[in-house]
């Protein structure tokens, strides 16, 4: 089992959930989150004062899936998160040890 | 006597500002209309009767009616006014206030508001009345209309010839209001609210009520339609409220000092949509502050209600304009708060001034105000949290010179008729009058605000602990949060 944690921009997040749910994928875990990486934010001014405003609103979508799957899930987030600019985000990809269906005490990939 | 006939768009068509025949032919008309009608109006006698009267009997009766008719119109605007003028502090004031502090400080700023939306009525109902409009001292008011003695529906005639006196009072006490709810912009975010209730209350005994009677009050030597002896031109406040205010403002938010991270740590409007919504409700509700203070339904109020709209609409385009310059952009904010300069600086104006002076007013106070909130006050660096001072004080201050600039005996003859008022009249004179009464209403703002504080700092403190207001003083002055969005 794996969990994969993409970080996307909040503008794709439409086209990767409609991506996901075509190749099998409806389990996920969804945050509005801000952060950056390479990308610059803006500046704000009010009443003469400026702020810099370098956080910016990411979505963070978080699933665990089978092995069998990673790799599809993988290409479809790709293909539909990419923009080709700075800011598109970023995936991370963990092994998980144990998963759990809290209704009926499934474990294993049984309760993914 | 003949009656004219009168076609009804000759009533609506008085769009002159004379105060004199034309009121009196319009009431005419009105009475002569309802004549037949079976009368609202208590005073007169039953209209089977009037027939039979005598002529002398009819005139007397004609007589009270019209002044009944007068007076019913002229009561109608002021209450109207009068709750547009509270409408300002709640919720306009509280709204554009609270959307430009941080979330955390939200309901500490508007409950501010509110407090003294309670506080304050009740202490004009005990005594701030009779304080600020009773007697005749050059100074100060007196006690006999303390409880609202004597204060009932018969007109006052120093003040308000058609209206009752009850009328008048409330009014009053609106303004008497939003004036020290204008402060709590410059201690935003870091005042108990304990201290400012205490400074409130003081703070209108001894810094308020002597201003305003000594400005509008009868005898008061700055009042200029009462026979002062320095006559400053403030129609609607521009001393009594806004200076007065705006420098004690400043005078917070120095003994205060600056909020725990300022300038450095971010501190930016959590919601200018509540502040928009604000300002609106202040640009509406000022109608009432400046056109109400003409005290009756007539070409002085339209008058006033022009110059305050074309001021507001040419501020916010002066703000803007100099945002546009500096920074490339206009900004929301930018708008609304050159609006509320542009409103701010017209309040002593608004009853004096033509059309295009009002213009004029607006765009010198939008781009003075601009300055003051972002060079000078980065300059000086005090941390008045809300621009109470570089708003209100300032715009307040400019406002009232310009005043008697622009003065005309033309709009409002207020020494007589015949007799120059302002700068446009020739009597450049005024000027200087004005600056006495904004020097006076400077100094009694600054003095009278640092003993204040001093005292109620020495009896229970002002500023709240840094832990309290890092926390917010939402949660630590009131047990609440503004916003609980998992709930």
């Amino acid at each position: 089992m794996m969990k994969i944690e993409a970080i996307i921009q909040p503008s794709r997040f439409v086209s990767v959930k409609e991506a996901l749910h075509e190749i099998g994928i409806e389990g996920m875990t969804v945050t509005e989150v801000r952060g950056h990486g390479r990308q610059k934010g803006h500046t704000e001014i009010y009443r003469g004062r400026e702020y810099t405003v370098d956080l910016l609103p990411k979505m963070k979508v978080e699933m665990v899936l089978p092995d069998a799957l990673v790799e599809k899930a993988l290409a479809a987030i790709m293909k539909t998160a990419k923009t080709g600019m700075i800011g598109d985000g970023k995936i991370f990809l963990s092994k998980i040890d144990e998963a759990i269906r809290i209704r009926n005490d499934e474990r294993g990939e049984n309760a993914l | 006597m003949t009656i004219p006939k009168l076609h009804l768009s000759q009533i609506y068509c008085k769009s002159a500002p004379d105060r004199g025949r034309g009121t009196w032919r319009t009431c005419l008309l009105l009475a002569v209309m309802l004549w037949g009608a079976s009368s609202a109006f208590a005073q007169a006698a039953p209209a089977t009767d009037f027939s039979k009267a005598t002529t002398s009997e009819k005139l007397t009766q004609l007589d009270q009616r019209v002044t009944a008719a007068q007076s019913s119109a002229d009561n109608a605007w002021m209450l109207v006014s009068a709750a547009l003028v509270l409408m300002m502090t709640g919720p306009g004031l509280a709204l554009f206030y609270g959307g430009l502090v941080r979330r955390k400080n939200t309901l500490a700023i508007m409950m501010q508001s509110f407090a003294l939306m309670a506080l304050i009525t009740v202490m004009w109902a005990l005594v701030g009345y009779s304080l600020c409009f009773g007697g005749n001292g050059p100074l100060i008011g007196g006690f006999e209309h303390a409880f609202l003695r004597g204060v009932g529906a018969d007109p006052n005639p120093d003040y308000s010839g058609t209206i009752p006196q009850t009328t008048f009072m409330v009014y009053q006490l609106m303004f008497a209001i939003i004036t020290p709810a204008l402060i709590t912009g410059a201690t935003a975010e870091r005042m108990k609210f304990s201290g400012s209730v205490l400074f409130m209350v003081l703070w209108f005994v001894f810094v308020y009520a002597p201003l305003a009677h000594m400005v509008w009050g009868k005898g008061g030597f700055l009042n200029a339609s009462l026979g002062g002896r320095f006559p400053t031109l403030d129609f609607a406040g521009g001393t009594v409220v806004h200076i007065s205010s705006g420098v004690s403002a400043l005078v917070c938010a120095l003994y205060l000092r600056k909020r725990t991270g300022y300038p450095q740590q971010p501190m930016p409007p959590h919601s200018l949509v509540l502040s928009f919504i604000g300002a609106c409700l202040l640009w509406v509700g000022w109608f009432g502050f400046n056109a109400g203070s003409a005290l009756a339904s007539n070409g002085l109020a339209s008058s006033a209600f022009v110059a305050t709209h074309f001021a507001a609409a040419s501020a916010a385009l002066a703000w803007c304009a100099a945002e546009w310059f500096k920074n490339g952009r206009a900004s929301a904010l930018g708008g609304i708060s050159g609006a509320v300069a542009g409103l701010v600086a017209i309040t002593p104006a608004a009853g004096f001034v033509g059309p295009m002076p009002a213009l004029v007013i607006g765009i010198c106070a939008g781009a003075f105000c601009y300055w003051m909130v972002t060079k000078v006050k980065a300059i000086f660096k005090y941390d008045d949290a809300l621009d109470a001072f570089g708003v209100h004080g300032a715009g307040g201050t400019i406002g009232a010179l310009l005043t008697g600039a622009f003065a005309q005996q033309a709009i409002n003859p207020i020494f007589g008729a015949g007799k120059p008022v302002g700068g446009l009249d020739g009597h450049w004179a005024q000027v200087g009058n004005q600056l006495v009464g904004v020097l006076i209403a400077w100094g009694i703002a600054l003095v009278g605000t640092i003993v204040l504080l001093k005292i109620v700092d020495m009896i229970m403190g002002l500023r709240v602990t840094t832990e309290e207001e890092e926390a917010g003083l939402d949660i630590t002055q009131h047990g609440e949060e503004a916003y609980n969005l998992e709930a």
